[in-house]
């Protein structure tokens, strides 16, 4: 059986990453199992996705834990222990990355036992924000090698028909060249093994202690946990304010940011990017057009 | 017929467009809401000729789906979790009335803590409200329960509410390939509803829950409502052989999965059942006999073919994915009051309470509960009841206890 697992954040295509593969193997003649991972959905927050192929009917369910394939569409995913990108990696897993660093600088720095490949430059310059999810589906498709092209293109036509034909050509063009340049990693994933029972420590399970009343029931008791999570790793766009086109109409942003992370100081609204999650909301609501959206990755370059 | 990858939830669509759903009730919520949407979209673009309605709860939807039935429409609706326990009151009073429809739960663990994602602590809780039960493993069997539910709920001897239930996320947002049947075919099988007496309409007034001060009668009423259910064994089992005639697929009351000759036998419901499904494979190859039981049916209860499915078997261990509070799993206590007295009787009944708010149970632990049933049936000494709950997830928990126990310092200063 083949186990896949697309990491990424909520609207980066993850899910639909992992129809489109889904579809794929479907049309291919596989049986097929995709579902998509998330809590409360939000855009921005850690998500993942799996698919589970094979020629046989698939008993298994829910999480993957020992993945034939990962797909990580962003990098900054990595060290976010919520995500759990590296959960059950082994020297058989392939890790697929989207990243502007080089796969041996990954490679070194995660200490990672199997092969890691980037998307190639061209690749990834082409994977504008809306397409990652075709551009990774593409790449898995060809690292998998079961999946002929004309397939590919079949999937991408009949997941996404109903965007019109506009979107389905720019997305296919994406799909395709990241499948063509993943040519000499062809068929590169292999089959993971069922868990049998050589291979199956019992599990520590333990008895759970009673525990006082207070401890046991579900609460926080202030207010602190939501500042402390900089929710501002998220975003993948920044709104950024033109503050000579702002009117100081002083409520439309702030008032309409979900999170409360425009505050209006002297009449002057200013962001707190460690918890604005990129929605942007504002951007859409401000009414002299005076906030853009910039891609988070421009500024990471700029520091760097 | 075409054969798609859809979701759980678009399967329960499926079902009721085929099934010619004629009035639906809605009140969105997670899980669940991907049902509505998808009939709403079908209806709009005139693909389904139906009533979809925006109720403003649960109570108020499963009232409309309740005095809809009563005139003799097919209705559909659909809920989760916390929905399902505000329409609690009414889940009670429908069935009284004799008047069928479907409705489909996609289960989510209840509060508190708050969660998303399943266990089957919403849908016990309706239990013993009167609709009738019956549990999905697949896709497919969403799809196809929906079908076989309107047919035993309209069942001139059943007339019940019929409640189809699916995991959350395990099925609900998993696609999984499915057989979509022919519209003429379903039509076969399923036949426009005969209302029979229903017949709730303007100008033929009908008084529906009268009071029946005084106990004899309530005994009465009440009582026949459980004949009635029971009623729902030999219909549904008549109903599963037709559909399986006709469509080559058995939803017989109970799956048995490579338990003929087993010794021990997995006992469980739902969709994790599929996982039951490949460690009993595991361990087969490993020489180990071993089978899952699989009830379907839940309401009623399918008694005889529990105890010839787990008649001389040495040893059963019970997953309850479900807690009574203050008793324990609620699947093991029902299927001891069967095999209690019987001769044949397996003498080991283990309780595993897993799965919990959607927590995984990975193959080794489904090899360590036969593990200990197989010891057990060696000693003669049943096991005390178990949490599949490990030293990590211990730990992880006591991390989250201690950043809670650091803000009640903060918040008393």
């Amino acid at each position: 059986m083949y186990r896949i697992r697309f990491h990424g954040r909520g609207g980066q295509g993850m899910k639909t990453a992992s129809r489109l593969l889904g579809t794929a193997f479907f049309l291919a003649g596989y049986q097929v199992q995709d579902a998509p991972r998330y809590g409360a959905e939000r855009r921005g927050a850690p998500i993942f996705a799996f698919v589970r192929a094979a020629k046989a009917a698939i008993f298994e369910r829910g999480i993957i834990r020992e993945p034939d394939l990962v797909v990580v569409a962003d990098d900054s995913l990595v060290p976010v222990p919520m995500a759990g990108v590296l959960q059950g990696a082994d020297p058989h897993t392939v890790m697929l990355l989207n990243t502007g660093e080089s796969a041996e600088t990954w490679r070194h720095r995660l200490n990672y036992p199997g092969t890691l490949l980037t998307l190639p430059a061209e690749a990834a310059e082409r994977a504008e924000l809306r397409f990652v999810g075709a551009t990774c589906a593409g790449a898995a498709a060809r690292l998998l090698g079961v999946i002929p092209r004309e397939t590919l293109a079949a999937a991408l036509h009949q997941e996404l028909a109903a965007h019109g034909e506009a979107v389905v050509q720019r997305n296919l063009d994406q799909a395709l060249a990241a499948f063509d340049a993943m040519a000499e990693h062809a068929g590169c994933v292999g089959e993971g093994a069922a868990v049998g029972l050589d291979r199956a420590p019992a599990p520590a399970w333990v008895e759970l202690p009673v525990d006082p009343a207070d401890a046991a029931a579900a609460a926080i008791h202030a207010g602190a946990t939501s500042v402390e999570v900089r929710t501002g790793l998220w975003r993948i766009l920044r709104p950024v304010i033109d503050y000579a086109r702002c009117n100081r109409c002083w409520w439309v942003c702030s008032e309409f940011c979900p999170d409360s992370a425009i505050k209006v100081v002297d009449g002057r609204p200013e962001i707190d990017y460690d918890h604005c999650k990129g929605c942007m909301i504002c951007v859409a609501q401000c009414p002299p057009h005076a906030i853009a959206a910039v891609p988070e990755r421009q500024f990471s370059e700029a520091k760097a | 017929m075409t054969r798609a990858l859809i979701t759980g939830n678009q399967a329960a669509a499926w079902g009721a467009r085929l099934a010619r759903a004629e009035y639906v009730p809605a009140f969105p919520i997670t899980p669940q809401t991907e049902i509505i949407e998808t009939l709403a979209k079908w209806i709009d673009h005139g693909a389904m000729d139906c009533r979809m309605v925006m109720l403003e709860s649960e109570h108020s939807m499963i009232t409309a789906a309740g005095a809809a039935a009563a005139t003799g429409v097919r209705v559909f609706t659909a809920t989760s979790s916390q929905g399902l326990m505000y329409a609690m009151e009414m889940l009670y009073s429908v069935p009284g009335m004799r008047a069928p429809l479907v409705l489909v739960n996609v289960s989510r663990g209840l509060q508190t803590p708050l969660t998303l994602e399943p266990d089957h602590n919403d849908v016990l809780a309706a239990r013993d409200s009167g609709f009738l039960q019956i549990h999905c493993a697949t896709c497919q069997e969403v799809l196809d329960q929906t079908l076989i539910a309107y047919r035993l709920a309209e069942h001139h001897k059943v007339r019940l509410p019929v409640l189809v239930n699916l995991d959350g996320f395990y099925l609900s947002f998993t696609r999984e390939p499915v057989e979509i049947p022919e519209p003429a075919a379903v039509d076969r099988f399923l036949p426009g509803y005969d209302a029979e007496t229903t017949r709730f309409h303007a100008g033929e007034p009908v008084s529906q829950g009268v009071a029946v001060l005084g106990s004899s009668p309530y005994s009465y009423f009440r009582y026949e409502d459980h004949l009635a259910a029971l009623q729902g064994l030999p219909a549904y089992e008549a109903i599963a052989a037709e559909f399986a005639a006709q469509f080559g697929r058995d939803y017989a009351p109970v799956e048995l999965y490579r338990s003929d000759d087993a010794e021990f036998a997995l006992f469980m419901i739902g969709s994790f059942a599929t996982k039951a499904k490949d460690a009993v494979d595991r361990m087969r190859e490993a020489g180990w006999r071993v089978g899952l039981v699989r009830p379907r049916l839940l309401r009623p209860y399918p008694d005889a073919a529990l105890r010839r499915a787990l008649a001389g078997k040495r040893g059963v261990a019970v997953v309850d994915q479900n807690l009574s509070l203050g008793k324990g799993g609620i699947l093991h206590s029902e299927l001891a009051s069967v095999l209690y007295g019987q001769p044949d009787a397996p003498p080991i009944l283990a309780s595993f309470i897993g799965g919990l708010g959607g927590r995984d149970i990975g193959p080794e632990e489904f090899f360590e509960m036969i593990r200990i049933v197989r010891q057990a049936a060696e000693t003669g000494i049943t096991p005390p009841p178990r949490l599949l709950f490990t030293e990590n997830e211990l730990r992880e928990v006591r991390k989250m206890q201690a950043i809670a126990h650091v803000e009640r310092k903060e918040a008393a200063k």
